[in-house]
């Protein structure tokens, strides 16, 4: 069986809500991790992913100038932050889920990893 | 080129309450903006005004305001701009005043910026054609107008211009778009015109990305480790120039960091299309904004770009609809996530033995997985789970039935069942979100400014 990687390993993510819709922002690390979730992250394997909570609709939106994706996944939140029945009715733990995906690592993969001498801590 | 240095140190109603005075002491502020709405705070307001005429704004800001009296003194420039008015922007500035003038501070000039409140006028403008449909499914409010709870226009940054223009030091707002509390001070300072839409999307992306606090510092970081500091999180500063430059830092000595991942997250939190971020000033483009590291938690943003702003206000309408009520217990033991459902399912067919049937329900057990339910997978069985059983129901005395329902459970359920230490779960009344719109010529912000001494 071949080895898969996490998402995360190439991608970092950020979701919250608005009323009822979800919404999921996926930034590659680098530009060769853009060109990959180009392919790889489409509308249609997020909705897939997504299938059990049952959104109405699934866009996806471009930012290339930070190399990200975002997803917008309507009616998604049990009824949003007043109504929803469910202890995450703010979609805010989407983003590490959406990070545990599972890719089947491609021939670049090491081009598409942070880069270590990025994102300076203080 | 002159630059103004704008800070955020609330991001929501409960946010740190030593936040914005820390950041005015360590971040060498021109304004602080301090930002406390959610989309549902105005019901919550709402609801307290309508006990008590001089309640409805947020009860958090005068104590910050007390921890910041020692700054408005010995920082000449600095300017607070905050949307604490809620539903009652005056009944605010009187308590700010009263503070303030306990300070010895009777000269500083107060704003309240209020016209985002449509409740008063909501059967006028039913009347006058407005049918305030809803956002996404155009569906019209109609007979839910008998329990809305409250309906404010987000308004943009000209009222809190016009409050600046007159020497105000505090500016105190109701609902205004998030991100005009530093569209405001921007345009006031730089004499910008309505119509400059790059620079207003300059000074929009600013307001966005440090509107929600300590998340453009590190906090909510997907990449957050044990190297970045968070118990002394650093709160944003947006360094804004004359020509809609923009730089994100944070003071200097604080914890947390700022970097072109976290302000990338922070850039696309809760927004939908980033080619348009509407709000009231602007039509704003964020899909080619830009971010470059500068210096250890400096970062440039760049590349923000500006359409003519929307011909109509978005309102945030709420209005009563029904109860809803949350408990949990802690289930001990083998097959801890099977029994925990199957004590979720107990308690449920005891409140349909006593005569109620609950409209809404759900059974989540945490630890196992149902954050996330079918998505989110624990990897081995845990030894406990927390039950957390939520219902909601148009009847007070079905959801209350279920509240009484847990506790029970300790001594007739199966073994295993601990933790009912909260006591009965309170059951809320739910205020339930109705997006829509109305008007730009319908709606227009009014400015009270007086020195605190005349508040009272």
């Amino acid at each position: 069986m071949a080895t898969t990687i996490r998402l995360g390993e190439i991608a970092h993510a950020r979701s919250g809500d608005k009323g009822n819709h979800a919404n999921i922002g996926v930034i590659a690390y680098t530009e060769a991790g853009n060109e990959f979730l180009d392919r790889w992250l489409t509308e249609a394997r997020m909705a897939e992913f997504l299938l059990p909570l049952r959104p109405r609709e699934v866009s996806r939106y471009a930012l290339p100038g930070i190399k990200a994706y975002n997803f917008v996944a309507t009616e998604i939140l049990d009824g949003g932050a007043s109504r929803s029945l469910r202890i995450d009715s703010q979609g805010k733990t989407l983003a590490l889920a959406v990070l545990e995906m599972r890719i089947s690592p491609p021939k670049n993969i090491d081009e598409m990893r942070k880069p270590k001498t990025r994102n300076p801590v203080s | 080129m002159s630059v103004i240095r704008i800070g955020n140190g609330a991001g929501f109603w409960g946010d740190n309450l030593d936040a914005p005075q820390l950041l005015v002491e360590t971040g060498q502020l021109d304004y602080l903006t301090l930002e406390y709405l959610a989309e549902l705070t105005m019901s919550i307001l709402a609801h307290q005004k309508s006990r008590d005429a001089d309640a409805g704004y947020v009860t958090d800001f005068p104590v910050v305001l007390e921890s910041l009296v020692p700054a408005l003194k010995s920082q000449s420039h600095l300017t607070i701009v905050t949307n604490a008015g809620g539903m009652n922007p005056s009944a605010c500035a009187a308590k700010v005043a009263e503070i303030l003038s306990a300070a010895r501070m009777d000269d500083v000039l107060i704003a309240a910026v209020s016209g985002d409140d449509l409740l008063p006028s909501l059967d006028e403008h039913l009347a006058a054609g407005e049918t305030f449909n809803h956002f996404e499914t155009d569906a019209p409010l109609a007979e839910l107008r008998q329990q809305t709870l409250s309906a404010n226009a987000y308004l943009g940054a000209a009222g809190i211009v016009e409050a600046l223009s007159v020497g105000a030091r505090i500016v105190i707002t109701g609902r205004v778009a998030d991100a005009s509390l530093t569209v405001g001070p921007a345009v006031h300072e730089f004499g910008w015109s309505w119509d400059d839409w790059n620079r207003l999307a300059a000074a929009t992306v600013a307001g966005h990305l440090i509107e929600c606090g300590a998340q453009a510092c590190g906090g909510m970081y997907s990449d957050w480790t044990e190297d970045i500091s968070l118990s002394d999180v650093g709160y944003p500063i947006a360094e804004l120039s004359d020509d809609g430059s923009l730089i994100i830092t944070k003071p200097e000595g604080s914890g947390g960091v700022v970097n072109t991942g976290t302000l990338a997250e922070q850039l696309i939190y809760e927004i939908g299309d980033p080619q348009h971020y509407l709000t009231p000033d602007v039509d704003a483009d964020f899909s080619n904004v830009e971010l470059s590291q500068e210096g250890a938690d400096r970062v440039r943003v760049a590349g923000a770009r500006g359409n003519p702003h929307p011909e109509a206000f978005k309102v945030s309408l709420s209005y009563r609809d029904g109860y809803m009520v949350s408990g949990t217990l802690v289930i001990c033991g083998p097959n801890a996530t099977a029994k925990a459902r199957r004590c979720g399912e107990m308690i449920l067919e005891r409140v349909k033995r006593a005569g109620h049937e609950l409209s809404r329900t759900n059974i989540e057990c945490l630890g196992a997985g149902d954050s996330l339910p079918r998505i989110a997978l624990a990897d081995n069985e845990p030894w406990e789970v927390v039950l957390r059983i939520t219902a909601y129901d148009a009847s007070r005395e079905a959801v209350d039935r279920l509240s009484r329902e847990l506790a029970p459970l300790v001594t007739s359920g199966p073994p295993g069942v601990t933790g009912y230490t909260g006591g009965r779960p309170k059951p809320r009344p739910v205020a339930a979100y109705w997006p829509t719109t109305i008007a730009r010529n319908k709606v227009s912000p009014t400015v009270e400014t007086k020195p605190a001494s005349e508040w009272n």
